[in-house]
């Protein structure tokens, strides 16, 4: 089989064996594995199953990881603009070596990024010691330190997503609004956010999809006390280090499920602000 | 006297400078302070307590782990990248759309699960295990275990950093070389890889950040057994539990800078192709 247009030009080689390879590839290391992670759980039955997510230590885990990666991501969104906007609108001292720092948390290791915001945020740590004598907040070991080291590696997608728009959007509708009397938080309200929403939503459904499954950066930070700072990535881990394969197998399906819904929802929210504008 | 004209879509100077000074704070706060707090805190008790962390036997084994499995993954993730790169690409096959979601599932995957499947397959309990203890090899608590793990989760890099340039660029220039007789190797070699090199090189450079500085998904399969199966990221966390934090953020210093010599790289890389785009044109 080759590839290419049928007609006139040769056909560019290759297909055959580069097709070969990448589905061997694709479905070696991925299609076979996640097919072991769909299949695994139902070993227990449909009951069993039901019983293993239905522990109320399961649903907190659940819960806290979700509800972490979810607001988390929330308070992403408008720091994620905010330095969009400053990559592209604006020209200060400094804004190249912002453009390569906002791509740290992709490179830095999560473990490395997990016991370094433990030690900023500890009790006795450089954020620590002003955030507790100023508002009295406790942020690691529990919920809120979870949420820190999500934003801490969700950003960069909420920027990295955001900001292409915002360069092809160029300064034309802005200007057009202007020109018709719109003093400037009604274009930035109404022509500039709705054109960035629907990357908004990208960028908060990626830094959600990684935040839901981070452990890393988390677990050092979280405290992992059960029923209250345990993420579910964690269950995990503690479920397959009592040869409970089914039960870990469960909790991961019952993650992806959740990702995927998520990830729809979002998917249709954006259909909805895409017709909204037309 | 009235200020400057200033045109109406355009912010204020004050709003601007406000703005820009937000958003360094972020930056600062959120990114910067995280990395700084990496190297004072390695550094608390002085450099030479710093290296000899690192030159510790067991941090010496983990560094040598770490090599190994990146110098195993990285190449073969980039053969595996630069084919799926290849087909989706320059050719036409139905199916393809599903073929790239699968190509970038890895990367929605939690590193964890990443590692779970791969016990579920391999391990004492899982499919396989029995085959394999029966026939004394051992993947999960070995390198092969680390090794798989890996790969799964550097899948996408390379794949996904090539795949846009080359549709972009398209396959003019492929059938140019077929039609005047190029033989599919010669047309990669001379035509296709030198357009990319740049992109290539920058997914190579992610693969292996990420492979070296995996976390998760190798912790599952590794069994934590010092100088046997501890990765450096591994080592960093049985360090810092046993509270040797000298030692574990020394170490993770070593890992921090292996990133920051990656973005600067990566920096220096799309420069590189932004030049190479700019003379071509």
């Amino acid at each position: 089989m080759a590839c290419g247009r049928p007609s006139r030009v040769a056909p560019v080689p290759g297909l055959g064996l580069t097709l070969g390879l990448t589905l061997a590839w694709v479905g070696l290391v991925v299609v076979i594995p996640l097919a072991a992670l769909a299949i695994k759980p139902w070993e227990l039955g449909v009951a069993g199953v039901a019983q293993s997510l239905a522990e109320p230590r399961v649903l907190s885990a659940l819960a806290v990881s979700f509800g972490a990666a979810l607001a988390a991501s929330i308070i992403n969104l408008p720091l994620g603009l905010l330095l969009a906007w400053a990559l592209v609108r604006l020209d200060f001292p400094g804004r190249r070596v912002l453009d390569s720092v906002i791509d740290l948390p992709f490179a830095l290791p999560t473990a490395v990024a997990g016991i370094a915001l433990t030690a900023l945020f500890a009790p006795n740590g450089w954020l620590g010691v002003p955030l507790m004598a100023a508002f009295g907040w406790q942020i690691a070991y529990t919920r809120a330190g979870i949420a820190v080291a999500l934003m801490f590696v969700g950003l960069p997608f909420i920027v990295r997503t955001v900001e292409p728009v915002l360069r092809d959007m160029g300064k034309d509708a802005e200007e057009a609004a202007a020109t018709l009397g719109a003093i400037r938080p009604q274009t930035l309200g109404r022509v500039v956010l709705p054109t960035l929403a629907p990357a908004l939503l990208t960028g908060f459904g990626l830094a959600c999809a990684r935040a839901v499954g981070e452990y890393g950066s988390v677990i050092f930070i979280a405290g992992n006390l059960p029923m209250a700072t345990e993420i579910a990535p964690l269950l995990i881990v503690i479920r397959l280090e009592q040869f409970d394969y089914a039960g870990a197998a469960a909790v991961g399906l019952a993650m992806l499920c959740l990702s995927f819904t998520i990830l729809l929802g979002l998917n249709l929210l954006q259909r909805l602000v895409r017709r909204g504008r037309r | 006297m009235s200020a400057p004209v200033r045109p109406a879509h355009a912010d204020a100077p004050w709003a601007s400078a406000l703005l820009a000074g937000a958003a360094l704070l972020v930056a600062i706060v959120m990114l910067a302070l995280p990395l700084a707090a990496v190297f004072a805190e390695a550094l608390r008790r002085g450099l030479p307590v710093a290296i000899d962390a690192i030159m510790e036997e067991d941090a010496l084994a983990a560094i040598r782990l770490t090599l190994i499995i990146a110098a195993i993954t990285v190449p073969m993730n980039l053969m595996g990248g630069v084919a799926a790169a290849w087909a989706v690409a320059k050719c036409e096959f139905p199916g393809k759309r599903l073929l790239v979601t699968l190509i970038e599932l890895p990367f929605s995957v939690s590193p964890v699960i990443a590692g779970l499947i791969f016990v579920l397959i391999f391990g004492a309990k899982g499919w396989l295990g029995p085959w394999l203890q029966a026939h004394d090899i051992q993947v999960i608590f070995a390198v092969p275990g680390l090794v798989l793990a890996t790969v799964f989760v550097t899948f996408p890099f390379v794949a996904r950093t090539v795949i846009p340039l080359m549709q972009e660029q398209g396959r003019d220039e492929e059938e140019a070389a077929a039609t005047l007789g190029a033989s599919g190797p010669q047309t990669f070699w001379r035509v296709t890889l030198p357009n990319v090199k740049w992109a290539l090189l920058s997914g190579v450079l992610l693969c292996n950040a990420r492979a070296m500085g995996e976390f998760g998904a190798v912790s599952v399969v590794s069994g934590h057994i010092r100088g046997e199966t501890n990765t450096m990221p591994l080592h960093v966390e049985i360090l810092y539990n046993e509270y040797q934090f000298a030692g574990a953020f020394a170490v993770a210093a070593l890992l921090a800078l292996l990133g920051l010599v990656t973005l600067a790289a990566k920096t220096l890389l799309e420069h590189a192709a932004g030049r190479g785009a700019g003379g071509a044109a």
